[in-house]
């Protein structure tokens, strides 16, 4: 294991700098061959940044990669394909319109090349799915795939390649845990025929499960370096988050009224993007409804609904008697609090201030405008009080919102939508990219508002958040809603083949 | 070659930089003067007494301002929410024909000059309109239509101008008949050529900037022009602020017309506007869409061609100066703006 011609990658002392932050703080790892080396580490840890710069498409400030012993040049991701590096990234880069074949040969040859080297191509490509694992169809076109087929595409894309080292970035995160089990035993085949592995990741069931050594990140730094076997998870999640924080847990609560009534709601495709299939849905007064499933699967479409984005196509929705008119500024007016899936994009306005940010919904109402006139200082008040009560850091109510973290972005859009004292409280994607800390304060945030009386929906593609804080669980596929399951009558397992569609035709 | 964002700009950064700008500006009028043969300190020497030398100078580049404040204020009133308005050219038109419809006996004292003026605003905001409902319902990209728009415009008056609204006494000019007294703008002191659509100007840049900062519809046209689809999601009537903007916008644009009508020339012709529509464009940019620093940049811009003017029969330099100036103060404060708020980094 020692033997130094094992040695097939090594990072040494990477860093990079964004303008005061420090992405990547003189960061060192090896890789040998045959292994897997986990990379883990909270979000903002620098995981992503030193991907990107492994791969090129950052150029460090300092430090260099090797691979196979040779210096890779930095800023080139052409050079680091040749050097045997393949990358998978979490955002699939794939060409929906073509083949499998045709993707896996892009970029690798011409396209307009004879018959034989398509042949040629095929073959390869055949062999490699079968050595591998990898069960995908050459002729099927990309866009009539399945989120776990296109990640089979996008690895046997750098197989293809001649990738010896393999880089998945997040791989797991839109895999249902079937699929997950599917991924690891094609890793393990790689593994078994030379290949190395770097595997980042948050979960740390999967690092435990694949990796032989971890490597944790946090705040940019190497904080600890373990082999698998000799560490626990509990140690690993200490290392990741420096210190123990407990993360809230919801005691059961008993249901109230329904509060908004979903029956039979069909909304239209959008895209590639499913709309809801007859969907029928209770969220009642002090109950968190978790709705679980892999992104793209109708998700969207509901959070847009009750956003007051979208009008259901067919169906109805009722609160308090049918709705008459329906738009975000009348789902704000009937009580409903809207966290969305993309703080920075939806959420708020970056080179608007906080205060800005913080009326953007509720400018309109008496107390933040008379007669068309805006009462900034009312607006500042308000902002203030949201910045003390709900802990946001940052230079004050003047400053502009993208100066923030997320987290801090979070909970000023946690504060203008659960001030006004809502009914109702959509929560798509509430901590995705948030720290530890973070995380806990909203979803205790979360809790009390139910504790206080509100219907809760949280939306999430992370079972284990569903699990952690539902009282009631539906899974949703392909814009079709399963029944709901309440807390721990179902395991993650026999939700995970919820997610990937089973039990549906049973239910409908 | 790489762009790295500054997350905060500096003041040091967002004052110099602008300034370095101008200061590359002059030099290139500098440069552009030797190559016309000309002393270039002397050549920016006359281009300054040219514009402010004189209280005749001066008033003259007052004068040339106006209209371009006001064009200036459509367009930074439209770009603000990301509403591309190239057409102040035919919202401009569009004012100088109402000013004639009304002025020219329609209507007397005291009501012909507030109700052409309304008259005005309204017809330049229902030439913006057409484009705007095309992009809200249909999706037309409102670049290419507001920009038609001009010429379609410019032939319409053409045709006014040879038909229905020929002056008899014009001897064969195309051109308008004269208004009215009652319907020129009068002069604001006796005697000195500059009249009250100056202070409307000014006027107005205080309204807009009291818009924008103070009122939900400010708040809302800022927010659709920031990010339109956070504003959607917070509730703001997307498409509603985009017709108030686009009547705002060209209502604004209106008035340059009828300003310069009203005020100065006392009818219509179709070289009445030089490009003013077109050069408010300029002026936004320059202001960096702020409502306030549009008159500064507008006098900037006036004080240019006017100085330009008088520099090119002393100094035989080319008038074409005054556009390569402007065309290069543009792009100079294009890349200021721009490195403000990104660092290059060369590897």
């Amino acid at each position: 294991m020692s033997d130094p011609r094992d040695l097939v990658m090594r990072l040494d002392r990477i860093t990079k700098r964004f303008g005061a932050l420090t992405a990547n703080d003189a960061i060192s790892l090896t890789l040998r061959r045959g292994e897997v080396v986990a990379l883990l580490g909270e979000n903002g840890a620098g995981k992503t940044t030193l991907m990107n710069i492994l791969f090129g498409h950052y150029v460090a400030d300092d430090g260099r990669v090797e691979v196979f012993g040779e210096p890779l040049p930095p800023g080139n991701p052409r050079a680091a394909l040749a050097a045997g590096v393949g990358m998978v990234h979490q955002h699939f880069t794939l060409a929906d319109n073509l083949t499998v074949l045709d993707n896996i040969r892009l970029g690798t040859e011409s396209l307009f090349s004879r018959g034989a080297s398509r042949a040629t191509a095929r073959a390869r490509v055949e062999a490699l799915s079968r050595d591998f694992g990898l069960a995908v169809h050459p002729d099927a076109r990309v866009g009539s795939l399945t989120v776990g087929e296109r990640q089979r595409v996008e690895i046997l894309k750098a197989l293809y390649r001649n990738a010896r080292i393999l880089i998945l970035d997040e791989p797991t995160a839109v895999l249902t845990p079937q699929e997950a089990e599917a991924l690891f035993a094609t890793l393990r085949r790689a593994i078994a025929q030379g290949l190395s592995i770097l595997f980042i990741s948050h979960k740390l069931h999967e690092v435990m499960a694949i990796a032989d050594r971890c490597v944790v990140l946090r705040h940019g730094k190497v904080v600890g370096e373990v082999a698998t076997a000799e560490t626990s998870g509990a140690e690993l999640a200490a290392m990741m988050v420096g210190g123990e924080i407990a993360l809230p847990e919801a005691r059961p609560a008993t249901a109230g009224k329904v509060l908004m009534r979903l029956d039979g709601v069909t909304t239209p495709d959008k895209g590639a993007a499913p709309g809801l299939k007859r969907v029928t849905l209770d969220l009642r007064a002090g109950e968190i409804v978790g709705l679980a499933g892999v992104s793209g699967n109708g998700q969207a479409a509901l959070a847009d609904l009750i956003s007051g984005l979208i009008l259901p196509g067919s169906g109805s929705v009722s609160m308090d008697g049918p709705l008459a008119r329906w738009s975000p500024r009348e789902a704000i007016r009937q009580g409903i609090a809207r966290i969305p899936e993309d703080r920075h994009k939806t959420g708020t306005i970056a080179d608007f201030t906080l205060t800005e940010n913080a009326v953007l919904e509720g400018y309109w109402q008496t107390g933040f405008s008379k007669a068309g006139l805006m009462d900034w200082r009312a607006a500042e008040s308000f902002a203030e009080g949201i910045i003390a009560a709900y802990d946001v850091r940052c230079p004050g109510p003047a400053a502009r919102i993208r100066l923030l973290s997320g987290g801090n972005m979070q909970k000023l859009i946690l504060g203008r939508v659960l001030e006004p004292g809502p009914k109702i409280i959509l929560a798509n994607q509430p901590v995705r990219g948030l720290d530890v800390g973070a995380i806990a304060y909203v979803q205790s945030r979360l809790i009390a508002a139910r504790d206080g009386g509100a219907a809760v929906l949280l939306i999430s593609e992370d079972l284990d958040e569903i699990m952690g804080l539902a009282d009631v669980i539906h899974v949703m596929s392909e814009g079709r809603l399963s029944p709901g399951f309440a807390r721990g009558s179902k395991t993650a397992a026999e939700l995970g083949l919820w997610m990937a569609g089973q039990g549906f035709d049973h239910a409908a | 070659m790489r762009l790295d964002p500054i997350a905060a700009p500096p003041l040091s950064r967002q004052i110099g930089l602008p300034a370095l700008a101008l200061v590359a500006t002059l030099l290139v009028a500098m440069a552009l003067a030797l190559i016309a043969g000309a002393d270039p300190l002397a050549t920016l020497g006359l281009i300054a007494k040219g514009a402010f030398g004189s209280k005749f100078a001066a008033l003259e580049t007052l004068n040339r301002a106006t209209p371009l404040i006001f064009t200036g204020l459509a367009v930074a009133v439209a770009f603000r929410a990301k509403l591309w308005n190239i057409g102040a050219e035919a919202q401009l038109y569009a004012g100088a024909i109402v000013a004639v419809l009304l002025g020219t006996g329609a209507l007397g004292a005291p009501l012909v000059l507030p109700v052409s003026a309304l008259a005005a605003m309204l017809a330049g905001a229902l030439v913006l309109l057409g484009p705007v409902v095309l992009k809200t319902r249909l999706g037309v990209d409102e670049v290419v239509t507001t920009l038609l728009l001009n010429f379609v415009m410019l032939l319409f008056v053409s045709y006014l101008l040879e038909g229905p609204m020929k002056d008899p006494m014009g001897m064969g000019w195309p051109k308008s008949p004269a208004l009215i007294k009652e319907a020129r703008l009068p002069r604001i002191v006796d005697g000195l050529r500059l009249h009250w659509g100056f202070a409307l100007a000014l006027i107005a840049a205080v309204v807009v900037w009291v818009i924008q900062s103070r009122t939900t519809l400010g708040f809302e046209m800022r927010a659709v022009g920031q990010n339109r689809e956070a504003a959607r999601f917070a509730g703001m009537p997307v498409n509603v602020v985009l017709v108030k903007t686009a009547l705002l916008s060209g209502g604004l644009a209106a008035l340059a017309g009828w300003s310069e009508v009203a005020g100065l020339k006392g009818h219509l012709s179709s070289d009445l506007s030089p490009g003013f529509g077109y050069t408010g464009i300029i002026v936004a940019m320059l202001a960096l869409l702020h409502p306030l620093s549009v008159v500064l940049s507008a006098l900037f811009v006036a004080a240019i061609f006017v100085g330009s003017d008088s520099m090119s029969r002393a100094a035989g330099v080319p008038t074409y100066i005054a556009d390569m100036l402007l065309a290069t103060a543009l792009l100079f404060m294009v890349l200021a703006l721009m490195l403000t708020r990104y660092r290059v980094v060369w590897k």
